[in-house]
């Protein structure tokens, strides 16, 4: 039921424009996982420590449990269910499962969202790179190394043709 | 036919249908009473029961942990699930297909020897003979006890036993679903518990208007006794006023934690009951000993499983009956103490096992589930879903136990130990709901007339593996042993079960120890060991781990670098493990390599073996090296991941690790094999480092810079 505090928002979020009315404090977190259902980003500590609840707010990684929705009016939120297309899995997370880079899963929506944006900026990421990419993101089952392979895995998919190209020149 | 000794969970459950039934679509269910808590368990036991169906593993979906069907295996710990579930659905898996091919043989007219199974069909000289699985259970009555009589499949003729399988729960987990946290039925209503900060703390005071004003939204504030619970329908309002509760509640009264709880001193202080255990024969200390003394004391801090997801619970009670959804470890203890906490009838409760984030030993999951059924209680028909603060994953969560550990061993003339003493002092390791007569929810006891406890617990007994003594005696071959096992109990915080229990104290301290007794020797490390043990399959790990490592190495002693080397047999029953760690100091400790050999035995999945001992050495490094748990004001003093941290991406060594073993020996746990041995081997490599050694863990900032200012 609306409050009488609440404002509306228009956001773009997974390529399609949503129109909110809700609580301009209320964190994108909650937004995403009660209000569009989307609850594959995840809750972890609630102060920036972990990274289990980074989206990409305009391709940047970004913590969703303390970003207030009342900013995000006409930004582009991605989360861990845009990232496929047709049904098939993004090369990072096809990587992943490649690699078995998970024992209890929690940590990899953040850490997959992260890895997307520097795969976007470099598709031959070096280990120091993922790595510092990858630093504010906690994983207590200890996948890391493996995590750090699907990185570089994904990279050599994502490589454009031309990359390819010049690599054997 | 000489029937096959019936495993505990067949014993227990004896109906081939709890284990194994045939669904539409050509699908098989196969049921365990364990868990999947991010070890991979489920994944294991469908390869296992896929291999002895002579099915392809994709046909097979695993219920696991419900109490309203499939069976009752007890808690899912101490790396026993693949050894004890795996040989149950192993013997009935081969049962049920040992049944089926009799029907078909039967209506065939031909002799069962005849028939082979393809996915499920039956055949006949290789033709298809119409009749498969699916067919033939609709024949016949599955609800039959097991006898035990089938044999099962020979490892010499394992298709899918043996290979690396992908994670059968991995592909949903990636794709962001699959958790607890995601259940959200219309009816859902939040809910947030206002922890108690200590034992018996009473709630003087609770600025309910501030709350109120904090939440920003409509909510409800229950208080019964000293427990305070906020639901609301949305979940950032529960949030919020969660924290403004927690600042705002003032507390008095009760039992607040001592400030210098963390502190070997203190615990060294506590009255404790003593219990001693000899082995072997004591020397004539004039005759048989070179008379020279080595004695050295360790420290394990009180640490904390620090799981990146909070715990979650749900509860609905409609018509009397009260359904919860958890991710306990337990699920039959936990709809039993509920029952008897509640007042209900044990079969008026259900627990759904749902998957969270990892589980690391004995977490919040049944004081979430806990919450959330008495809130159900509160409000009929509705369901309540319960969250756990990152706070209260701290403050509110059973401790992993301090531990002090006191070697002494008196050298025989020829360098080798002669008697050898280990004496420890450390409170309960287990304080689960159902065990000892605890119903072990923290929130019962804030509410009003609270269940009597036991006046007295004790640690878990030897016979089962121990608490604080699991692991306190090693494999070497020593000629008199002494164990002396204090506990502290009562105590002033709830400890519990932390991954490996005792083992990672007990074999950090016995490891380095060993260390030191080779220096006092004069003789290499490794050598040493090997010296001192006749057990072929620990001396095959710590072989196989030295040449890993290039053992010595070539790092002189004392100018920053060092190897080091540990070892155990975790609960001197499970899987065998040795691990080096390669290490560069200066102010602080740099991890570069770790390397494990391991052994256990027939491995259902290499790959999910080798994560789950990459995992638990990247877990008992964070441990060595970062993690300790304060107190202050009479509580837990760490209250998020900044005061606690863990290791980091930046922080994580070259990890290298192979399987040994030989696939003729049965299975041995794996997940808790690496925390005692990598502690050692990192403990033993900052020595070597150092050129001195830190007994104390976590060998932190402060530790190394007092070490190099000594």
């Amino acid at each position: 039921m609306p409050e009488p505090t609440d404002v509306p928002v228009a956001l773009t979020v997974n390529g399609t424009t949503v129109r909110l009315v809700t609580d301009p404090a209320r964190p994108l977190l909650s937004v995403l996982r009660e209000q569009l259902g989307l609850t594959g980003t995840r809750f972890g500590c609630g102060l920036e420590q972990c990274g289990a609840c980074v989206v990409l707010i305009d391709g940047t990684p970004s913590y969703s449990c303390t970003r207030e929705i009342g900013t995000l009016a006409g930004r582009s939120v991605v989360t861990v269910e845009g990232l496929g297309r047709d049904g098939a899995l993004h090369p990072l997370q096809q990587a992943l499962l490649d690699e078995q880079a998970g024992q209890c899963g929690y940590c990899l929506s953040g850490i997959t969202m992260a890895g997307v944006a520097l795969l976007a900026r470099t598709t031959r990421p070096s280990r120091d790179e993922i790595v510092a990419a990858l630093d504010r993101h906690l994983c207590r089952c200890g996948v890391h190394n493996r995590v750090v392979r699907a990185v570089q895995r994904a990279g050599a998919v994502l490589e454009p043709p031309t990359a390819r190209t010049g690599d054997g020149a | 036919m000489i029937p096959n000794t019936l495993p505990q969970g067949l014993i227990d459950n004896p109906r081939l249908s709890d284990w194994v039934g045939f669904e539409p679509e050509r699908r098989v269910r196969i049921s365990t009473g364990k868990v999947e808590i991010g070890q991979g368990i489920l994944t294991a036991l469908v390869q296992i029961a896929a291999e002895e169906l002579e099915v392809t593993p994709e046909r097979l979906h695993a219920v696991s942990g419900e109490t309203a069907a499939g069976p009752n295996e007890g808690v899912t710990a101490g790396s026993t699930s693949v050894a004890m579930s795996g040989a149950a659905l192993r013997l009935a898996c081969a049962e049920v297909r040992g049944l089926l091919l009799a029907r078909a043989a039967e209506r065939l007219g031909v002799a069962a020897e005849g028939l082979v199974v393809d996915d499920g069909r039956v055949l006949h000289d290789g033709r298809d003979t119409g009749h498969d699985y699916w067919s033939l259970a609709a024949e016949l009555d599955l609800a039959r006890p097991a006898t035990g009589s089938v044999p099962t499949r020979s490892p010499s003729h394992y298709r899918v036993v043996g290979t690396s399988l992908p994670r059968v729960d991995l592909p949903d987990k990636i794709a962001g679903r699959g958790f607890i946290h995601d259940l959200a039925p219309p009816d859902l209503l939040h809910a947030r518990v206002l922890h108690r900060p200590w034992r018996d703390a009473r709630l003087v005071s609770l600025d309910l208007a501030a709350v109120r004003r904090a939440a920003r939204g409509p909510i409800d504030i229950l208080r019964d006794g000293d427990f305070v619970a906020v639901t609301a329908a949305r979940e950032d309002i529960v949030n919020r006023a969660a924290l403004a509760a927690r600042a705002a509640a003032v507390w008095d009264g009760g039992m607040p934690v001592p400030a210098d709880i963390g502190t070997p001193d203190w615990l060294a202080a506590q009255p404790a009951r003593v219990r001693s255990v000899d082995t072997g024969d004591a020397p004539d200390e004039a005759g048989q000993t070179s008379g020279r003394v080595v004695e050295a004391t360790y420290w394990r801090p009180f640490q904390t499983y620090g799981s990146i997801g909070p715990s979650c619970g749900l509860a609905r009670l409609a018509e009397g009956r009260l359904t919860v959804w958890s991710h306990t470890q337990n699920p039959y203890a936990l709809r039993d103490e509920l029952a008897r906490c509640l007042g209900l009838a044990v079969d008026a409760v259900t627990v759904l096992h749902r998957q969270a984030a990892g589980c690391y030993g004995h977490n919040t999951a049944d004081d979430a589930a806990f919450d959330a059924a008495y809130l159900a209680t509160r409000h009929p028909g509705r369901t309540v879903r319960v969250l756990f603060t990152r706070e209260d994953e701290f403050l509110a969560a059973p401790v992993g136990p301090a531990m002090l550990v006191r070697m002494r061993a008196t050298l025989g003339h020829d360098g080798r130990p002669a008697a050898w003493t280990i004496d420890l002092t450390s409170p309960v390791h287990s304080s689960r709901p159902g065990t000892y007569g605890y119903h072990g929810f923290r929130s019962r006891e804030a509410l009003p007339d609270p269940p009597p406890q036991p006046a007295e617990r004790n640690d878990r007994p030897d016979a089962v593996g121990g608490g604080a003594s699991r692991n306190a005696t090693p494999l070497y071959d020593l000629p008199f042993h002494r164990l002396i096992h204090r506990t502290v109990d009562p105590f002033p915080v709830r400890t519990s079960s932390l991954r490996g229990l005792g083992a990672f104290a007990n074999v950090f301290a016995i490891e380095s120890f060993v260390d030191e007794l080779a220096d006092a020797a004069g003789v290499d490390a490794v050598a040493y060991r090997l010296s001192l043990l006749s057990d072929r399959r620990a001396r095959a790990v710590i072989e196989a781990v030295a040449a890993m490592c290039g053992w010595p190495g070539d790092a002189p002693r004392g100018e920053g670098r060092g190897l080091g080397i540990g070892f155990s047999r975790y609960k001197n029953r499970a899987a065998y493990m040795a691990v080096a760690a390669a290490v560069e100091v200066d102010e602080t400790v740099r991890l570069t390599h770790v390397w494990g050999a391991a052994d256990c035995g027939l491995v259902v999945n290499p790959d999910g073996a080798v994560n789950q001992l990459e995992g638990g050495i990247v877990q008992a490094a964070s441990w060595t090296l970062k993690e300790e748990l304060r107190f202050a004001d009479g509580r837990v003093a760490t209250a998020n991941f900044d005061d606690y941290p863990i290791l980091r991406f930046s922080e994580i060594p070259e990890i290298s690790v192979r399987l040994v073993g030989d696939s003729g020996d049965p299975p041995l746990g794996v997940g808790e094999a690496a925390m005692g041995p990598t502690a050692a081997a990192i403990g033993n490599a900052v020595a070597h480092a150092l050129g001195t050694r830190i007994r104390s863990l976590p060998l932190s900032r402060d530790r190394i810079m007092a070490a190099l200012l000594a």
